[in-house]
Formats: C-alpha cells, structure tokens, sequence
C-alpha cells in the first residue's frame, strides 16, 4: 500500500521534471556540453605564450637564446622590438605576457666567463601564468648556460633530479579535469533540481494538496529524494562513459565501489537540497539559496586549489562539503585504486551530511505545517 | 485616469508611470530576502574567500623524502630538502614507507636520494635524484617538481660558493610588473568582482523576470499602457543599480580590508562595469523571455552565463593555452573583456586603449542580446 502511494509520488516527480522537453533537454544537452568544453578549457598549463624581446646585443650567444625560446613548443610567436616604450605597451595592453631584454655587454661577458644577465618582464595581473612562464625561460637560460664554456666545466658532477608522475605519467589534464567534473556537475544539477522541488510546490499552492493526501511525511521526503537521486546517477553514468571513452581516463578502480559510494554523495547533495528547499518560501529562493551553498561548495573543495594550501582556521569548514569527500574518492578510483576501506573513510562523513541534513529538512518540513 | 493613446500622452505621465515601475521593481528586491543574498550575501563570501582561503600560492607541500645511504653529502642534501620553505617533510630509510601515503594523498610526492648517489657522485656521473609524485593533481605536480629541482639548484650554488665562489654563467633576473610579491588575491579579487555583476545581472534578473511569465504578470502588465520598451528598462534599471551597488561593496573591502591596490580611476572602474552590465543584464532579459520558467532559467544562467565566467574568462585558466574551438566560444563571454581591464585598473592604472576596446565589445554583445530579448518577446505576445 504504502509503496503504491510511494511510487505514485516518485512518478509524479520525475514527471514535474521531465515531462516539459526544455526541462528534459537542460538535464542532459548542457551537461554533456559542459563536461566537453570545461574539460578541455579548464587547464593550468599555459602554452601559446607570446613574448617579446629586446635584443641590444649583436653577439652568438644573445642569437643562441632567442633561438631556443623559437625552438620551444611553448611559445606561440616572437616580436622583437628596440624601443623600452614598446615594452611598456605590450605588457600593459597584454599583447605579450613576458619581455626578455638582454643588454649589450650578454655575448661578451659569456666569451669573457664573466656572469652575464637577462632580464625578464612579466606581467603580474596573470601571475599564476606569468611564474609558469618565467619557469619556461628560466629553463632555457639554464640550458643555455649550461653550454657556454665556463658552464662546461662546472657541470661535471651537477646533480640532476630525474621525476616520475605516478597515476598520470604524462600530467595530462584532462586526467585530473574529468573526475572532478563528474563530481561537480553532480552536484550543480542535484542541488538545484531538489531545492526547487519543495519550493515549487509551495509558490504553485500544490503543497498544501500534498499535505492533505494519505502520504505520510516521511514518505513525501523519500518521494522527493529519490527521483533526483535517479537523474543524479544518470548523469554520473554518463559522465564515467565520457570520460573513460571519449577523454581516456583510465578506470583502475572498482566501479562497485565508485557507484556505491555514489548514491551516498547523491543521498547528501540532495538532502542538502531538500533542506534548502525546507527553508525556502519561494522557488527564487530555493534557486538562490542553493547557490549560496554551491559556489563555496566549489571553492572549498580541492577542486581548484588543495585543501591543504588552505588557512588552517578555513579547512575544518570544508567537512561539511559532501564534495570534497567524493572528489577523493573519484580521482582515487580513476586515477590510484584506492582501496576500499579509503573509500569508506570518506563515504562515512557522505553519510553523516545525508542523514543530519533529511533530519533537519523533515523537521522544518513538519514545523511549517503547524 | 481617462484612457490615452500612447501618442498624445504627456511626458510627465510617461515619467511618472516609469518611475512607479522603478519603484515597484525595487521593493519587489528589497522584499524579498533572496535577493539581497545574492547582491551582498554571496559577494562577501565570494571576496573572504578569495581573499583569504582560495589562493593559487603553492604553500608548504608534504612529501617524504628517502635517503638510502647515508653519507655527509646526502645528508647535507637533506638538510636542503627540509630547510626549503616549500616542503614539509618525512624522513624515510625505504620508498615502501611513503607509497601507500602517496596513494592516499597524504604526501604530494617522495624526493628518494639512491643508493648510487654517493658512489655516481664521486666518479663525477651525474649522480641523480628521484622524485615520484603525484600525478592525479598535475598541478601540484608540476610544483613539486619544480620546487625539488629549485631545491637541488640551491644547494649546489651553496656547496659551490663555500668552494670557488662561481656564480651561474648566465642569471635571469625577473622582475614581475604590477605585482611584485605574485600574491595571487590581488588579481582574484578583481576577477570575482565580475563574477559577482553576472550573479546579480544574469542570474538574478532571469529568475525575477522568468517569474512574472511563469505567473502571466508579465501579459498582465503588457497589457497596460505601459510601452514594452518602458516595461523592460523598468525592470532592468533597479537590478542595474544593484549590480553597481554589490561592485561598489566589492570595491570597498578589496581595497581597505583586503589591500588590494587601486591605481587606476574611478571613472574607468564605473565605464568598465557598467557596460558590462549591459550584456549582462541583456542576457537574463534574454534568457527568462526564452524559458519563462524558473527552474529553466536558473540552469541556463548557471550554464551560460555563470560557469563561463568563472571558467572561460582567464579568471583562473589561460584562454591562450585552450584549444581554438574553445577560444573562439570565449569571445562572445563579456566577462572575458571585464576581468583582465579590471585587473588592470586595479594593479596597473588607466591603460585607456585596453579599457576602450573592452567597452566597444561588451555593448556590442549587449545590443545584441538585448535585441535578441526584444524579438523573442514580441513573438510571445503576437
């Protein structure tokens, strides 16, 4: 009897979803759009770096360098000027990101062993590209360096360090980019999709027929956590083929394990949605609501920056974010085969989040009935 | 109030009739408390954020560090390794100790100096150092690298100046303009102060004006005297307000709480954001007269407006380094053209030519969106 109720309330909500074909088409076209464009767009590499150069030495070894700067992939083009006012306006309007300025005396003082210098402009407003960059250039000039004579003859017995990158040999980004798209993605769409479900009944005045129908409380919470719950696992399915077929992220893991502790990290999302949703007296403040949680949510993740590089006082706050736990455990299955008692440690607090926010949701869901 | 025809009515009553619809728009926002979550609200948690949590400076990484033999000179080595402000490390006799650790994120990477170092070392065979890291974050990978080999360079530059007091043959000295100490806040908190306008400019106004179709207020207004041009710059003006309202706070706190610099004008900052809520509020127009529905609109905001901003802006990647297909999507993004002229009137000053060329482009898109809306909602009441 009480699954009959249960599976009408569920049909009914898949159905305030996607009956409508706009509704049914933004669950899934920009979703799939979204992981191929942020995929490939999302990068901290930086390549196609322009530069220019101010060359006052006439020298070989002024020459040497900017041919190695030409020689490199990383490189998109080269403009060379001899005026400093020129400089100052390549960087400013951002034409170029770096100025490599070599003065007169560099081919001399090389041929003389004395140290000769280069001088590097970069443009701080991007810093976080313009260090990889002077990485680049830093790079060359030791290279350089490093076959002037008096660098021959120091670098006998120079220590080299030689890295290995386990999981992701060639530090491919999609590698990292897609399962952690998996996991945001989720939660974007899950999140919105529940905090609307309550507050729309409620501005549409259906709630109150909801109310006065034979299901109990509990069952209209469970009514409204799985169908999202379903088109959360969709979505996650979808994305697991994507990656492993279209980006080639290898799947090292057990499936059984990603998909179980899935429907945790959805049980969460959703009961943060529905609490959400508890709160909220209209569907603008359900969508609005949501997003209050969702850019901290992204933000405090490890998604884009570790949580470790995070203010000590700032990470106990991300504990309470079902993503930061599951992006663990999808870069983990993907990429390290974690084990299984790793991704129950971090399935655990999934739970917790799901169980504390229902609880809260179902409360303020029965209060406002008084 | 007698029936007129739109034509022979005075100016004052159009006037008066405007500034009702302002007002009415603008209670409709102070009402309602949503609203000033996200004009206010979010933007302080967004700044705090990037202003004290979110930062792309590489702090201290853990790492374990292997030394299989010990001598004077590795231990010397090690002694780099863990004087170096980038790492925190473990010390180790064997790799196995710090496999399972690197497999469960708990250190970033593991510096192993072989057996074979000494030996390499004193036969003058380059003697090498290994470092295994993790590369399901390739970033902090590329760190970790980078700083084990800066790490490895400075220690030699030591042990040689204690010897024969060489410099490198060649010396790059860098110098970055505009923000010397690369604090990463500085060009962050310009950035998100344009993810703050789209919020409050797209996001906000599709869902009020999806609302009023989702309803039929909206017909219901149409329906009055009231010119559809009239109705829409009604409408749009109070969220154009807010929006400069919410940029203005951001403002305020990047420059006296964060410290921030502020070398350009006020005047640039105002063109510059202003034009950019022009498409912004262009596209919430555009995409609630296409949905008409809220939960429609909220996704399509998220993904049209929001996400790009964030991801296809250069805020955090590089637009240079994606491939070209996605470049070109990046033009028609406005928060491209906002966030590096706001990164530039906050840490360079007025760089006008820049700031121009941004505006020109940001109203152009405006117009557009905004004539997209107007097409698509004649065609809903025709």
């Amino acid at each position: 009897m009480w699954w009959t109720r249960l599976k009408a309330l569920i049909v009914k909500e898949l159905l305030a979803v996607l009956r409508d074909p706009k509704g049914r088409t933004v669950l899934i076209v920009p979703p799939i759009l979204q992981l191929l464009v942020f995929s490939y767009a999302a990068t901290l590499e930086v390549t196609n770096v322009d530069v220019m150069v101010l060359n006052r030495d006439n020298g070989h070894w002024s020459q040497e360098l900017v041919n190695q700067i030409k020689g490199s992939p990383t490189f998109r083009s080269i403009r060379f000027t001899d005026s400093p006012a020129e400089v100052r306006m390549a960087i400013d309007t951002q034409k170029v990101i770096a100025v490599v300025e070599i003065g007169p005396t560099f081919s001399r003082d090389i041929e003389a062993a004395r140290p000769a210098e280069v001088q590097v402009i970069l443009d701080g407003r991007r810093s976080n590209a313009s260090q990889i960059v002077s990485g680049y250039l830093s790079r060359i000039v030791g290279t350089l360096a490093a076959d002037t004579p008096s660098g021959k003859r120091m670098a006998s017995n120079a220590v080299s360090v030689v890295a290995r990158n386990w999981f992701n040999p060639n530090l491919t980004y999609q590698w990292f980019m897609v399962p952690n798209l998996v996991a945001s993605i989720a939660l974007l769409i899950g999140l919105i999709v529940t905090a609307l479900s309550i507050a729309r009944e409620r501005e549409l005045g259906t709630f109150d027929q909801l109310m006065v129908s034979p299901l109990r409380t509990h069952e209209i919470l469970i009514g409204k956590l799985i169908p999202p719950m379903m088109i959360g696992l969709f979505h996650i399915t979808i994305y697991i083929l994507a990656a492993v077929f279209i980006f080639g992220v290898p799947l090292r893991g057990s499936l059984l394990l990603l998909y179980g502790s899935a429907i945790f990290y959805l049980a969460s999302v959703v009961g943060l949605g529905l609490f959400i949703s508890a709160l909220s007296m209209t569907q603008q403040q359900a969508i609005l609501g949501a997003f209050l949680f969702m850019v901290p949510a992204m933000l405090l993740s490890g998604f884009a920056t570790p949580i470790e590089n995070m203010p000590a006082w700032l990470q106990p706050i991300t504990y309470v974010n079902p993503l930061r736990y599951f992006l663990v455990i999808v870069k983990g299955v993907f990429l390290k085969d974690i084990p299984a008692v790793e991704v129950a440690r971090q399935t655990i607090p999934l739970l917790l989040i799901a169980i504390v926010t229902l609880s809260a949701a179902s409360w303020l869901f029965r209060r406002r009935l008084e | 109030m007698t029936a007129h025809s739109p034509m022979t009515e005075g100016r004052a009553a159009r006037i008066r009739r405007f500034a009702a619809l302002v007002r009415k728009e603008s209670y409709q926002i102070v009402r309602d408390p949503s609203s000033i979550l996200i004009a206010f609200v979010l933007p302080l948690i967004l700044l705090f954020l990037f202003g004290y949590g979110v930062s792309l400076d590489t702090t201290q990484t853990r790492i374990g560090l292997v030394i299989e033999e010990e001598a004077p000179l590795t231990r010397d080595l090690a002694a780099g390794f863990q004087a170096s402000r980038y790492f925190t490390v473990t010390v180790g006799r064997d790799r196995r100790e710090f496999e399972e650790d690197l497999v469960l994120g708990r250190v970033r990477g593991i510096v192993v100096i072989p057996k074979t170092f000494m030996a390499d070392y004193a036969a003058g065979r380059h003697p090498a150092l290994q470092v295994l890291v993790d590369g399901s974050d390739p970033n902090t990978a590329n760190f970790v690298q980078n700083y084990a080999q800066a790490t490895v360079a400075n220690w030699e530059r030591q042990r040689l100046s204690d010897g024969s007091g060489r410099p490198p043959a060649i010396a790059a000295e860098q110098r970055f303009w505009f923000n010397p100490e690369l604090t990463s806040r500085n060009f962050l908190v310009p950035g998100s102060i344009a993810i703050v306008m789209t919020l409050v400019g797209t996001l906000l106004t599709s869902l009020v004006v999806a609302r009023e179709w989702e309803r039929g207020t909206m017909e219901a207004m149409m329906a009055t005297p009231v010119s559809a041009a009239e109705l829409l710059a009604g409408k749009l003006l109070p969220y154009f307000l807010l929006g400069l309202t919410s940029m203005t706070l951001c403002v305020l706190l990047a420059v006296f709480l964060f410290g921030v610099p502020f070398r350009g004008s006020v005047a640039a900052l105002y063109a510059l954001s202003a034009t950019f809520l022009m498409p912004a509020l262009g596209q919430g127009l555009l995409i609630s007269a296409a949905t008409k529905n809220q939960f429609l609109a909220s996704q399509l905001a998220l993904i049209s407006a929001f996400l790009p901003a964030f991801l296809l802006s250069g805020f955090l990647f590089e637009i240079n380094s994606m491939p070209t297909v996605i470049q070109w999507i990046t033009l028609i993004v406005p928060a491209r053209y906002l966030i590096p002229s706001l990164q530039t009137v906050f840490l360079a000053g007025d760089i006008w030519p820049m700031f121009t060329q941004a505006i020109a482009v940001m109203f152009l898109i405006g117009c557009v969106f905004f004539a997209l809306a107007a097409r698509s909602t004649r065609k809903r009441i025709a």
